[in-house]
C-alpha cells in the first residue's frame, strides 16, 4: 500500500443551511482513506447521508468542510474521472445500448478516430455481456440489462473511480445477484476503485475489500469500518457458511440493528 | 370488430342526416339562407376551376386558400424561429423566466385583432401585417410549451451531462432538445391552430386576397352559399394542417417510435 491514499476524504462535513440562520448538519468529520483497486461499500440506514457523501465524491454536491482529494487533486466538480453509475441508470431513452454508451466515449475520448470508437464502444458493450442488445432502446430491455449499460457507460469512460448509487436496489434479488457477479468479474478484469452506496449486508460483504458502516444523522459519520478478508473471486454459494463471511455479516448486523438501530416512526 | 367499423361509418353518417335536415328547416324559415342541395351544387363548381385568375379580387378558391397559406406560414415560421429560442432560454434560467413572465401573461391574451390596427400603421402592407399578427399570436404556446419540455428534462440526465462535462451547447443538443422537442411540437401544433383561426379574421380586415376576405367578399356580394363553403373548406384545411403537424410531431417524439 502507497503511503499516499488513492482518494482521501479529509475531514469533510456537508451541511444543509435551513433559512433565517438555521441549519441541518447532514454529515460531520467524515474522514476515509480508499486505496486503488479496492471496493469499498458504504452502508447505513436511510438519511445517514451515505448518497450525500458519495455525491460530494462525484462533485454533484458541494463539500461544506474539509476537503476530498483524488491523487492529491482536489475535488470541486463533477468529472469523468470519477463515473457515476445511478440507481435508476438515467440512461438516455431516445439512444440505443450503443448510442449511450457511445456518447460517452465521444465525449471523453476525443483522442479516438471514428474506428477505435466503435471498437471502444463494443468492448464495454462485451464486458458486460449486451452484444445482442446493442441496438435496442432502454426501454426495450430489462431493468437490470439497463444497469448493466449503466455500468458499461460509466466504465468505457475509463474512470479512476467507478461511484455506484444504490446500483441494484431497484432490482429483483435474483437480477441483482447475477449483476453482483457481472460487477465482480468486470472489477477484476479492470481493476477499478469503486464505491458503492449500499443497505443490503450480503451485498457490501460480497462485493467489499472493506464495509463502511454509517451512525445515524443529522451529523452521522463513519462508525466503524470493517476489512472483509475474503479471497478473489469469491463465489456466493460457496460464502453461505464460510467463517469470515459470517463473522461479517453478524458485524454489519450487529452495527446497523444493534449499536445504531433506526427506530422508524 | 366488425360493429366497430359499422360504428364509425353509421354513426357519423346518421348525424349528417341530423345536420342535413336542421339546415334544411332553417334555410326554410330565412328567406335566402341556401339550403343543402343549393351549396353542394355550388361547390362543385367553385371547386371545377379552383385556379383561375382573372386578376385582383376575382381568383379560384384554391388560389385564395393558397395566398392564406403563405401568410399563416410565414407567421408561423417566425413564430417558430422566435419562440423556440425564447422557450429554451426561460426553461433553463430562472432569471429570463422571471424577466419574461410578466409579458408572456400580459401579451397572451391579447384578441389578434387589437394587434391589426397597429400592424397596419406600422407596417402599411397587408401581408406583412397579417404575419406580424400571426407571428404575434401564435408565438406564446410555442415558448411555453418549450419552456415546460426544457423543464422537465430529468435531473438524472442533467447529472449525465454534469460528469461528462458537456458544454452548454452540447448539453442543448444531446440532452434537452430530445426531451423537449414533443413538447416543442404540442406548442407548434397548437400554434399552427391559432395561425389558421387568426388568418381569417385578419384578412376580412386587410382586404385583397385569401380565404377570409374571400368569405366577406361573397358576404357583400350576397352570394350566402360561398360563405357556407368558405366555412367547410376553412374547417378541412384546418384538419389537414392539424393532422400534418400530429403526424410530424409523432415522427419527431422518441417515446412514439414503439418504446417507452
Amino acid at each position: 500500500m502507497s503511503a499516499k491514499p488513492f482518494l482521501n476524504i479529509d475531514h469533510v462535513d456537508k451541511i444543509f443551511p435551513l433559512g433565517r440562520g438555521k441549519e441541518y448538519v447532514a454529515l460531520r468529520d467524515v474522514k476515509l482513506e480508499i486505496r486503488e483497486n479496492e471496493i469499498v461499500s458504504i452502508i447505513g440506514h436511510s438519511g445517514c447521508g451515505k448518497s450525500t457523501l458519495l455525491n460530494m465524491i462525484a462533485g454533484l454536491d458541494t463539500i461544506s468542510e474539509g476537503v476530498i482529494l483524488l491523487e492529491d487533486r482536489e475535488i470541486n466538480a463533477p468529472g469523468p474521472e470519477r463515473a457515476v453509475v445511478f440507481q435508476n441508470h438515467s440512461l438516455l431513452p431516445w439512444l440505443t445500448v450503443y448510442q449511450n454508451i457511445e456518447m460517452a466515449v465521444r465525449k471523453v475520448r476525443d483522442d479516438l478516430n471514428a474506428k477505435e470508437v466503435k471498437e471502444h464502444v463494443m468492448k464495454y458493450i462485451d464486458l458486460v455481456n449486451l452484444d445482442h442488445a446493442k441496438d435496442k432502446y432502454p426501454g426495450e430491455i430489462s431493468g437490470g440489462m439497463k444497469q448493466r449499460v449503466g455500468i458499461a457507460r460509466a466504465l468505457s469512460i475509463e474512470p479512476k473511480v467507478l461511484l455506484m448509487d444504490e446500483p441494484f436496489g431497484a432490482l429483483d434479488s435474483l437480477t441483482r445477484a447475477n449483476l453482483q457477479d457481472h460487477l465482480m468479474r468486470i472489477q477484476m478484469q479492470t481493476g477499478n476503485t469503486v464505491i458503492i452506496i449500499t443497505h443490503d449486508v450480503d451485498e457490501a460483504v460480497l462485493l467489499s475489500d472493506r464495509v463502511i458502516m454509517m451512525t445515524n444523522g443529522p451529523e452521522a459519520t463513519i462508525g466503524e469500518i470493517l476489512e472483509v478478508n475474503l479471497p478473489r473471486p469469491r463465489e456466493r454459494l460457496t460464502l453461505q457458511h464460510n467463517e469470515e463471511y459470517l463473522r461479517c455479516r453478524g458485524a454489519i448486523v450487529e452495527f446497523l440493528y444493534s449499536k445504531f438501530a433506526k427506530h422508524e416512526d | 370488430m366488425l360493429l366497430r367499423t359499422i360504428n364509425i361509418v353509421a354513426l357519423p353518417t346518421l348525424l349528417f342526416g341530423v345536420l342535413i335536415a336542421v339546415w334544411s328547416t332553417v334555410a326554410n324559415q330565412i328567406p335566402g339562407f341556401p339550403p343543402p342541395m343549393e351549396v353542394w351544387n355550388e361547390l362543385l363548381v367553385v371547386l371545377s376551376d379552383p385556379m383561375y385568375d382573372n386578376g385582383a379580387g376575382d381568383q379560384g378558391i384554391a388560389l385564395q386558400l393558397l395566398s392564406s397559406l403563405k401568410r399563416v406560414f410565414g407567421g408561423f415560421a417566425l413564430a417558430i424561429a422566435v419562440g423556440i429560442p425564447v422557450g429554451l432560454l426561460i426553461g433553463m434560467s430562472k432569471m429570463a423566466q422571471t424577466a419574461f413572465n410578466p409579458y408572456i401573461q400580459i401579451l397572451k391574451p391579447v384578441s389578434p385583432l387589437a394587434w391589426l390596427p397597429l400592424a397596419l400603421f406600422v407596417f402599411k402592407d397587408v401581408d406583412m401585417t397579417a404575419i406580424f399578427v400571426i407571428f404575434i399570436t401564435s408565438i406564446w404556446p410555442i415558448i411555453i410549451n418549450t419552456a415546460l419540455g426544457v423543464r422537465s428534462v430529468s435531473e438524472d440526465y442533467l447529472n449525465v451531462a454534469k460528469v461528462l462535462q458537456l458544454t452548454a451547447f452540447e448539453k442543448v443538443f444531446q440532452i434537452i432538445l430530445p426531451v423537449a422537442v414533443p413538447f416543442i411540437f404540442t406548442g407548434m401544433r397548437l400554434s399552427l391552430g391559432i395561425a389558421w383561426l387568426v388568418i381569417v379574421a385578419a384578412e376580412m380586415l386587410t382586404g385583397g386576397l385569401g380565404i377570409g376576405f374571400w368569405i366577406w367578399d361573397e358576404y357583400n356580394n350576397l352570394n350566402y352559399s360561398h360563405i357556407i363553403i368558405g366555412i367547410i373548406l376553412i374547417g378541412v384545411v384546418g384538419y389537414i394542417l392539424d393532422t400534418i403537424m400530429g403526424f410530424i410531431a409523432d415522427h419527431f417524439d422518441y417515446r412514439k417510435r414503439g418504446r417507452v
